[in-house]
This record gives C-alpha cells, structure tokens and sequence, in this order.
C-alpha cells in the first residue's frame, strides 16, 4: 500500500462516499466499515456452529454450498444477462466426477477413493470443460433462448445419469457420495483438537465455509475485473458490446464455463451433505432453486445471492416453525388445508413473483433502501 | 408394417398435443414477448376440472371440457392481470421467471385439488381401438389429432378474420402503434393469456383421456411443448402445428424402433427425443422453421 492511498483511508473517515483514488473505489472493500462489518461477519460464522443444535448446522452448511452455486449463477444470469435452468445438470456433473474420483468403490460403482485435494478442483473442473463444449451452442443463442436450452440440457442429463449405472449407480439406487478427506484429514467424522472433541457437521461446515469464502473473494475480485465488465456490456446491448470490441463468444463461453466451474464444487459438497445420491436429485426443481437465490436475492450482487441462499435455504425451516401460527396448515395427511411441504413450495412460488414485481432488486435492494433510510435518518432524503 | 402405421399414428396424437401446447405457448409469446412457463400448471389445472366436472358433476365428456377451458381461460385472465400486467415494460427475462413462480404456485394447487385419489375425466375413447388396413390404432390418438386441429383452426381463423383477432395480431407487432390506434393493450394482453390457458386446458383434457388419470406429473409432458416452439418458431402458429408432429412422430417412433435397434442408449430415451431435436434446431437454425429471423439493432 502506498502512501497516498494510507492517506487516503484516514482523510475519508466520516465521508465514506468519498473517494480520492479509482484504486480505493475500486477495492474489495472500498469503505472502512464494509471491511469492519466483513471480519465481524466471518468471526461470527466461524463460531456460529458451536452454539447450534446439530441439524441446524447441517442447515447452514447448506446455506454455504447454495451460496457457491447462486454467485455462479448470478455470474451468468445478474452479470452476463444470461438465464439459465441448468445449474442442476452442472452441479450434477461436478457431484459425479467428486464421488467417481473421491468415492469408494461398492459393486458395480466405480469409485477411486482419491483425497480431496484431487476431487474437488476437478469436480469444478469438469463441469466447467462440459460447458466449454457446450458454450458454441450456448453463445448462439440469447435470453430465453438459452433458457429453454438449458432445459432441455437438465432433462438429457437426468437421462444420462440413470443411465450411466457405474457411475451413478442407476434409477432409484444412487450411490455413496465422495469421501472428504483432505490430505489423509476426514473432514466428515468426529474429531478432537488440541484436546476439544469437535463433531464432524461442524468440521465439514468449517470446510465449506472456507471453500465458500476462497470462491466468494474470487467472485468479488472477478466481479471488479474487465472480464466480467464484458459480461455487463453483453448484458445490457450485446450488438454495442460487439461493436466496441468484446466477443459475444468469448464472453458468453467464459460467462457460462465460470459458472459451471461454480455449480460443480457446489454439487460435489451438497452431495455430501445430502449423503447418498440418485440421478433423480439433479432435476429441473433444483435449477428453479437456484434461480430463486438469483432473483429473490438480487441480481449482479454476489452479497445478494448469499442473502439469497439464506433465505431459500432457511425458508423451509421457518415455515415448518410457523405452521402451528397459520390457519389452514398441518401435517401431511392430516387432512388440512395445505400441508408443510406444500405450503413451502407456494410461499416459494409467490416471493418469487412478488419480489420480481415489487423489488426486482432483491433481498439486496431491500437492504440498500434500508442502509440508505437510515443514511440520512431522521431526514426521509 | 403395421407397426410403423400404428406408431405414426400415434405419434400424430402425441402431435396433436404438442401442436396444441406449442400454439399456447406462441399466443402469449407473440402477444407479451414471455415464454409462458406456468403452461404445464395451467394444462394440469385443465385436466382436473375437466375431470372434476365430468365426474362430480356427472356431466357428459364433452361439455366438461368445454367448461374445463372456460374455467381455465378465466384463471389465465386474472393471473395476466395480477402477476403479468405490473411487469409490462420490464426485461422480457424477468416476466418469463415470474411466470416460473406461477408455476410452482399452480402445480402445488393442482395437486392439492386432485388429492391422492384418482380421478380420470370419464373420457369416451379409454383404449378403444379400432382397425385400419390391418394395423390396430387407438382411437384416442385419432380423437386427439382431429381435435387439436381443429381447436388451432378456429383459433387460427378467429386471428385472421375477427376485428378482436386483427387487434389481437396488431399488438404482437408493435404495442405501442396499437395503443395509438384505439386498441386496449393491456386487454390484448389478457386475451392472449385466457385462449393460451383454454388450449392448455384442451391438451390437458385430451392427454389425461385415454390413459391412466389426472396427475401432477403430466406438467412434463407440457415442457416437451418447448422444443416443438423452438423447432417451429417463437412466433409461428403455422411452425409450431408442423414441428409439433415432427416432434410427436419422431418421440414415438424413437419408443417403438430404439429398444430394438438401439438398446444400448437406455430405458425411455423417447423421452429426450424432442430435446436434441431441438438442441440440432438451435444448431442450424435458432429462429426455427418458420420463425421470423431476429434482426438487431444497437
């Protein structure tokens, strides 16, 4: 850090609007606060899991492994403008490839037991390369165009998978996801530091929470790059961008390989926390999920896609704690009006819709209106 | 022989559906620039009220389905009014994911209504078949065939010859001409929805006769209609006839001839037969057979 720019954080104490250098503006955490706020908020999540119940860590390490695949999503969808409802085949690839190369071998199923550090770059890796093959076909079309290919590329997916019976154990069967063990260390079992006897929910959440800040900083940091500016421009006219000198093809293959490279680490994980896997999970629900983080959270925010993952993923888990305040609802098959899961999917259904029309911003539109309320509280402006 | 007749036939059923499906599709896509995602719920929906009526209100086939389409014409009114209507102006991509809500929110309601018992919407053909130069036909498929034509004529006709359908046509060319002109806009739009949601509701009468009952899991029948409008063209009622027997024939002689000729490619690979179809369409020619090609400008 030079001088100047030393200078520069102390002089904008109180203006924190204030920017004496593009280097400072640019930062990953251009204000003070926002820095202050960051550590705090990691603190807290690397202490969080030893004040909670066991299931509710489990929760949020899925919470983590949503958050992965949203910031690649809204890589392609909030940055480059291009939607798409194949997260799922993409995290199902990566899921694969990590429990092929780390999983063991049971019968008919291929598993080569390797450690971590080889599985889980290549379960990014892969899927990243089937979207590079894939990107030509991708960057030929726009929009919503893209969206019913990607559609249709879930429905082929699900079909190779049921097929591919050494590999995914077939139909209705599955197989055993990847071991985590990273470098002889099981992530997955119980275990005892320095004298502290840690379950293993945590220590695999501690490792997810390190994976998912290590991707999160690598968004953040791609996110100020001239690569995705390129996608932006791509995003808002894409014959302008062509004409000023940015590739459709180029862009729209990095776009969509990036994102895939996303949605394989973050289907490699949630095939662990899920514990055994069947084709049948990659479906076109799951992309729908993921594309609610995206919206509900916001688009172009990578902030907002974890908002995002909090909220879908938590969503299902408040309901089930309301339903005994709302009317009409019970358990399954108790001849209520709607029952828990049911309920879910429709609250689901409807905040998609609402906050597309009401706050096409998102979860992270909702917080700028209330950072910017109390910005110049008691004034409304 | 036979089997290739018999198969062709029942391909141009499936194709029938399809057609229709597609033709909901293009109307709203033609109309608002939305692909309209809610389609398997609003096809599903239409099953059951048709099934509903048919049933618990003992009526004769034909008018429950009649009702089935009015009941489900006058939903699509109001959830074009409701959820369609604010996002007028905004990016066609967020309109069509809002429509994806819908979805969820239908198909869950879909499901609650049909319930866990059976319910089959009291069609007359079940398995009937009948002989035709020596191969045996359903005659479900033939039904299916012949009413969806003519369902997609009269909506054809009502475009080309009604005041209301020239209004209808004018609004999917330029908006705001129209509104220029003295039509109401937001009505075309409304309009649109309620005949995609009638057609909908039509495939859905048409799928569930025949066949085992009224369930949720049909709606994945209805996104094979996506191929269909990508092979014909987003904007096409003409293309989206065409590809949807394209699609139909080719799924259902994939089903007959694959397990024999191609075993190796797995069980129920018709299934994904429209879908590279259609990845190949995208390939060669993403505005489809009869598409209008996209000409941009910055």
């Amino acid at each position: 850090m030079t001088n100047a720019t030393k200078e520069s954080l102390h002089t904008t104490r109180g203006r924190p609007q204030l920017f004496t250098s593009y280097s400072r503006e640019m930062a990953i955490f251009n204000t003070k606060v926002k820095r202050n706020w960051a550590i705090v908020g990691i603190l807290a999540l690397v202490v969080l899991p030893f004040f909670l119940q066991r299931d509710m860590v489990a929760l949020i390490t899925t919470v983590l492994i949503f958050a992965i695949g949203g910031i690649g999503l809204n890589l392609l969808t909030g940055y480059a403008g291009q939607i798409s409802l194949g997260q799922a085949f993409f995290m199902g690839v990566g899921a694969y490839t990590a429990a092929t190369l780390g999983g063991e071998a049971k019968g008919d199923v291929i598993g080569l037991g390797l450690d971590m550090v080889i599985w889980l770059p290549l379960a990014g890796l892969v899927p990243a390369l089937v979207a590079l093959v894939l990107a030509p076909l991708a960057a030929r079309v726009r929009g919503l165009y893209l969206a019913i290919l990607t559609l249709g590329l879930v429905f082929i997916g699900e079909h190779i998978f049921k097929e591919a019976k050494p590999i995914t154990g077939g139909a209705g069967v599955g197989r055993a996801p990847a071991e985590p063990v990273f470098l002889g260390f099981d992530l997955f079992s119980n275990q005892t530091i320095l004298g502290y006897r840690i379950d293993r929910f945590t220590i695999f959440y501690i490792a997810c929470l390190v994976i998912f800040l290590l991707l999160a900083f690598a968004a953040r940091n791609l996110v100020r790059s001239r690569f995705v500016r390129s996608f932006s421009a791509v995003r808002d006219r894409d014959v302008a961008a062509e004409v000023m000198g940015v590739s459709l093809l180029k862009t729209k293959t990095l776009a969509f390989t990036i994102s895939s490279f996303y949605a394989g680490i973050s289907g490699a994980l949630l095939s662990i926390v899920i514990g055994r896997i069947s084709p049948e999970t990659w479906n076109i629900f799951l992309s729908i999920d993921f594309l609610a983080v995206v919206f509900i959270g916001g688009l172009a925010t990578i902030t907002g896609s974890i908002m995002g993952a909090i909220f879908v993923v938590m969503l299902p888990k408040l309901v089930n704690t309301l339903t005994v305040f709302i009317p009409g609802a019970g358990g399954v098959g108790d001849g209520s009006l709607l029952n828990v899961f049911e309920l879910q999917s429709i609250i689901f259904g409807l905040l998609i819709i609402l906050f597309l029309i009401l706050e096409p911003r998102g979860l992270y539109g909702l917080w700028l209106r209330l950072r910017n309320y109390f910005k110049a509280w008691p004034f409304s402006y | 022989m036979e089997d290739l007749f018999a198969s062709i036939v029942r391909g141009l059923g499936l194709g029938g559906l399809y057609a229709l499906l597609g033709v909901s599709f293009v109307i709203v896509y033609r109309a608002t620039g939305v692909i309209n995602f809610a389609t398997p719920a609003l096809m599903v929906l239409g099953a059951f009220f048709t099934g509903a009526f048919g049933n618990a209100m003992g009526l004769p086939f034909w008018l429950a389905v009649v009702l089935g389409m009015v009941v489900m014409a006058v939903m699509g009114l109001f959830i074009e009014r409701v959820a369609l209507r604010p996002m007028v102006g905004r990016p066609a991509f967020s309109a069509s994911t809002v429509t994806v809500g819908i979805f969820i929110v239908l198909l869950i309601v879909a499901g609650r209504l049909i319930g866990s018992e059976l319910l089959t919407v009291n069609d007359p053909f079940g398995l009937n078949t009948i002989d035709v130069f020596g191969a045996r036909l359903f005659t479900i498929d033939i039904a299916r065939l012949i009413i969806a034509l003519v369902a997609i004529g009269i909506v054809g006709l009502f475009l080309a010859r009604s005041r209301t359908g020239l209004a209808m046509r004018a609004t999917a060319l330029d908006q705001e001409v129209s509104l220029a002109q003295g039509i109401n806009v937001g009505r075309m739009f409304g309009l649109s929805w309620a005949i995609a949601a009638a057609m909908a509701a039509l495939a859905g009468a048409l799928l569930t006769a025949g066949s085992s009952g009224v369930e949720t899991t049909i709606a994945l029948v209805a996104l094979k209609a996506l191929p269909v409008i990508i092979l014909g063209g987003l904007d096409s009622i003409k293309g989206s006839v065409i590809a949807g027997m394209i699609i139909g024939i080719a799924e259902s002689l994939t089903r007959t001839y694959q397990p024999l000729y191609a075993p190796w490619l797995g069980a129920n690979f018709d299934v994904i037969v429209p879908y590279l179809i259609m990845i190949i369409v995208l390939m060669v020619r993403p505005y489809g057979l009869f598409g209008t090609k996209e000409v941009v400008r910055v």
